[in-house]
C-alpha cells in the first residue's frame, strides 16, 4: 500500500485543465457540502471560485475556530547542520553554494536550545542538509538527547529515512516528521533536483508513509509554493494528506505552505504565489481537511502573517533564523532563505494575544 | 425546589455544568466563566500544561475552589493515559481523571477498549475514572465493572457543535447504567445541553461551545441556566408529548362512568 498508486491515477489526467474548466455553478454546490471530496477541493481552488473568496473564507473560520479554538501553536526551527550532497537549484545549502559549511557540536546545541527556550518555546524543529555521513542518525540521537531537557516535543525536517531511521528517531524523542515534496511534478523534480540521494522521487514520495509507519504523532506534508503550478501541486499537497488520514488515523496529519524566499544563489522561481493564491489555498485546505493542521512560517511577511491569522492557520514558526546557530553562535553562518517576520516569540505572542488569538507553547510532552 | 445535590467522585456539587480549559482566546477568561457557570468542576488537557513555564501557565487562572478534572487529551494508549493520570496526580492536580483515549484524529472518536482497560487499573490505583466514550452499553457495562466513577457519552464528535446526535444511544445508557451519565462532546447551544438534561443526563461537559463563543462568559451563564432549565424539567416529570390532541378516554371511560353509577 503506497499513496503512489493514488498519485498515478491523478497524475495521468490532467489535473490543471480539470481546475480551470470548473464551474461557478461548481464551485457553489461544493461550498455547500458539509463533507467535501477531492473533487470538490478542485473546485474550490479554481479559479472560478475567486469570486466566493469571502464566503469560503468565512466558513473556513467557522471551522477553525470549533476544531482549534482560539489558538495558535508556536515553534521555531534550529538549524543544525548544513551540510549537504544535494544540488536541488532553490535551495540556499546546494551543495554548490560556495558557503561555510559547519554541525553544531553538542556543547553548542545545548546552549542554542537553552538561548531558543528561554523565549519559552516547548515545541522545536531540527533541521539539516542531506549529509547523513556527518549528519548522521547517531548525531542526530544525540542532539535528541540534549533537546529533550529543554523541548516538549521534537520535530525534525531533515533528509529523507527508511522505516527503521525513522523508528530510530522516535525512540530517541522525536514525534514530528515534516517533509516536503517540493513538488508533486515527476519531470520538474527530475530537473531540480538534478544529483544527489534526494532525485529518488519515490522514496521522498513515501516518507511521510514511513515516518507515520514508524509512529511519528505528527507528520508534515508540503510542496514549495512556486516551483510549479500552485493549483496542480496544491491538489496533490492535500490528495497526499487526505490519504494519509485516512490510513494513519492516529497520526495528526499537517500541510505546510512555504513560499520561495530569496536566497544567496538567487532562484527565480518560476511562478509567482501572489497573496490571493495563498489565500485561497489555506481556506481550501480547511474546508477539505478540517481537522488538517496548517503551517505558516516566517518566509511570509508580517502584514500578511497578521492577516491570515483567522483563516484555518494552525501552527506559526516565530523567532526563526535559518542559519546553523543563528539564536547563539556569534559567527552565525548562512542563511538557508530569508526570514520575512523578524518578530520575536515575545512581540509574536503579544500581536496574537492583542488579536485575542492564545498562542500555545506547550501541546504535547513524552509521558 | 427539591434538594438536588449531585454526588459524585466523593464531591457534592450544586451545579451539573462541568466546564472546559481549551480553545480559550486567552486564558484570563476563566476565572469569569467558572462565576458565571457557577461551575464547580473544570476539566484541563494535562498535556498542554507546562508546569515549568516561563510563559502564562492555564493552571495559573483555574480558582482554587474548582474541582480539578485532568484529562488524558493526546493519548493513543492506554499506557499513554495511565502515565499521564500519574503525571496528573504526582503533580498535585488530584485524583479525579478523564480518561480520553483517541487513536481517530480526523474525527476523534474515541476508543473504548483502551479507555476500558486504562480504566480498570487506574480505578484500583485509588483514582476517580471519568471515562469519554462512544455511547455504547457494552462498553458502559465493562467501565461500571472496572470502578468507574461515571460514564461520560459523547453526543457527536469533539468540537463539532451538533448537537445530541446519539441520543437514542445515550437514553439506553441513562436507563440501564447506574452510573452518573454526564454527556460530553458535540453540545453546541443551551437547548441541546437543557435536551440532554430534561431526558436524564445527570450533568454535561460543554467546552467548545463556550470558549468559542463571541462572548464565553454570557454563553457560559446562558449554558448554566440550560442546563438547570433541564434539570428541573427532569425532577419535575414532564409530560410526554403526543402527536394528535388527546380528548377523553374512549376505551376505559366507562370505568369512572360505572363506578359513579354504583
Amino acid at each position: 500500500m503506497s499513496f503512489f498508486s493514488v498519485y498515478d491515477q491523478y497524475q495521468k489526467k490532467d489535473i490543471e485543465k480539470t481546475i480551470d474548466a470548473v464551474t461557478q455553478h461548481a464551485v457553489f454546490r461544493s461550498l455547500n457540502q458539509n463533507v467535501l471530496s477531492i473533487d470538490d477541493f478542485a473546485a474550490l481552488i479554481s479559479p472560478a471560485a475567486l469570486p466566493f473568496l469571502e464566503q469560503i473564507a468565512q466558513k473556513a473560520h467557522d471551522i477553525t475556530r470549533r476544531n482549534f479554538g482560539n489558538t495558535i501553536q508556536l515553534f521555531t526551527p534550529m538549524y543544525l547542520s548544513n551540510y549537504c550532497n544535494n544540488r536541488c537549484l532553490y535551495c540556499g545549502f546546494n551543495h554548490d553554494v560556495q558557503i561555510e559549511r559547519y554541525q553544531m557540536s553538542l556543547e553548542e546545541v545545548e546552549n542554542e536550545a537553552r538561548a531558543i527556550s528561554s523565549t519559552g518555546l516547548k515545541h522545536i524543529l531540527i533541521l539539516t542538509g542531506d549529509a547523513p555521513k556527518i549528519a548522521s542518525i547517531s548525531y542526530l540521537k544525540s542532539c535528541c538527547a540534549v533537546l529533550k531537557h529543554f523541548f516538549s516535543a521534537i520535530s525534525i525536517e531533515i533528509y529523507a529515512l527508511d522505516f527503521q531511521g525513522y523508528e530510530e528517531l522516535i525512540q530517541s524523542g522525536v514525534d514530528g516528521l515534516t517533509i516536503y515534496q517540493e513538488t508533486y511534478n515527476t519531470n520538474l523534480y527530475d530537473t531540480l533536483h538534478p544529483t544527489g540521494p534526494k532525485k529518488n522521487f519515490r522514496f521522498r514520495l513515501d516518507a511521510p508513509q514511513r515516518g507515520a509507519e514508524a509512529g511519528m504523532r505528527n507528520v508534515t506534508i508540503g510542496t514549495l509554493l512556486g516551483l510549479d503550478n500552485w493549483r496542480k501541486d496544491i491538489f496533490f499537497t492535500a490528495l497526499h494528506a487526505s490519504w494519509l488520514e485516512k490510513y494513519y488515523p492516529e497520526t495528526e496529519i499537517s500541510i505546510a505552505l512555504p513560499r520561495i524566499r530569496p536566497y544567496y544563489g538567487c532562484y527565480q522561481p518560476e511562478y509567482q504565489i501572489s497573496d490571493q493564491d495563498m489565500v485561497q489555498m489555506i481556506i481550501a485546505i480547511r474546508l477539505f481537511l478540517p481537522r488538517c493542521g496548517i503551517t505558516i512560517s516566517t518566509r511570509e511577511n508580517v502584514s500578511f502573517r497578521n492577516n491570515i491569522l483567522r483563516l484555518g492557520v494552525t501552527k506559526m514558526s516565530a523567532g526563526s533564523t535559518t542559519a546553523v546557530g543563528g539564536h547563539s553562535l556569534s559567527n552565525a553562518r548562512h542563511n538557508q532563505f530569508e526570514i520575512s517576520d523578524k518578530r520575536s516569540v515575545e512581540q509574536m505572542a503579544a500581536y496574537l494575544e492583542k488579536n485575542n488569538i492564545q498562542p500555545v507553547y506547550k501541546d504535547w510532552e513524552r509521558f | 425546589m427539591p434538594d438536588d445535590i449531585f454526588e459524585i467522585g466523593g464531591k457534592q456539587l450544586n451545579s451539573r455544568l462541568f466546564i472546559g480549559t481549551g480553545k480559550y482566546a486567552s486564558d484570563s477568561m476563566i476565572p469569569d466563566v467558572c462565576k458565571s457557570t457557577g461551575a464547580g468542576v473544570i476539566t484541563v488537557a494535562l498535556r498542554r500544561v507546562d508546569f515549568q513555564a516561563i510563559t502564562d501557565n492555564v493552571m495559573q487562572h483555574i480558582p482554587s475552589h474548582m474541582q480539578l478534572m485532568p484529562n488524558t487529551s493526546g493519548a493513543r494508549t492506554s499506557d499513554e493515559a495511565i502515565r499521564i493520570a500519574r503525571l496528573a496526580r504526582a503533580t498535585g492536580c488530584g485524583n479525579w481523571i478523564k480518561i480520553e483515549v483517541i487513536t481517530d484524529n480526523k474525527y476523534l472518536l474515541p476508543d473504548g477498549y483502551q479507555t476500558a482497560k486504562a480504566t480498570e487499573i487506574l480505578t484500583k490505583e485509588g483514582f476517580a475514572v471519568f471515562p469519554y466514550i462512544n455511547p455504547d452499553l457494552y462498553v458502559a457495562r465493562d467501565l461500571v465493572n472496572a470502578g468507574a466513577s461515571a460514564i461520560m457519552p459523547l453526543g457527536a464528535p469533539i468540537g463539532t457543535n451538533r448537537g445530541i446526535r446519539t441520543e437514542e444511544m445515550i437514553h439506553i445508557l441513562i436507563d440501564e447504567i447506574d452510573l452518573p451519565i454526564i454527556v460530553d462532546a458535540g453540545i453546541g447551544k443551551p437547548s441541546q445541553a437543557c435536551q440532554a438534561m430534561e431526558a436524564g443526563a445527570d450533568a454535561c461537559l460543554v467546552n467548545t461551545a463556550i470558549a468559542t463563543s463571541e462572548n464565553p462568559v454570557l454563553m457560559g451563564k446562558a449554558f448554566a441556566e440550560a442546563v438547570q432549565a433541564g434539570r428541573n424539567a427532569f425532577l419535575a416529570k414532564a409530560r410526554g408529548t403526543s402527536p394528535q390532541a388527546m380528548a377523553s378516554s374512549p376505551l376505559t371511560g366507562f370505568i369512572r362512568e360505572n363506578e359513579g353509577q354504583s
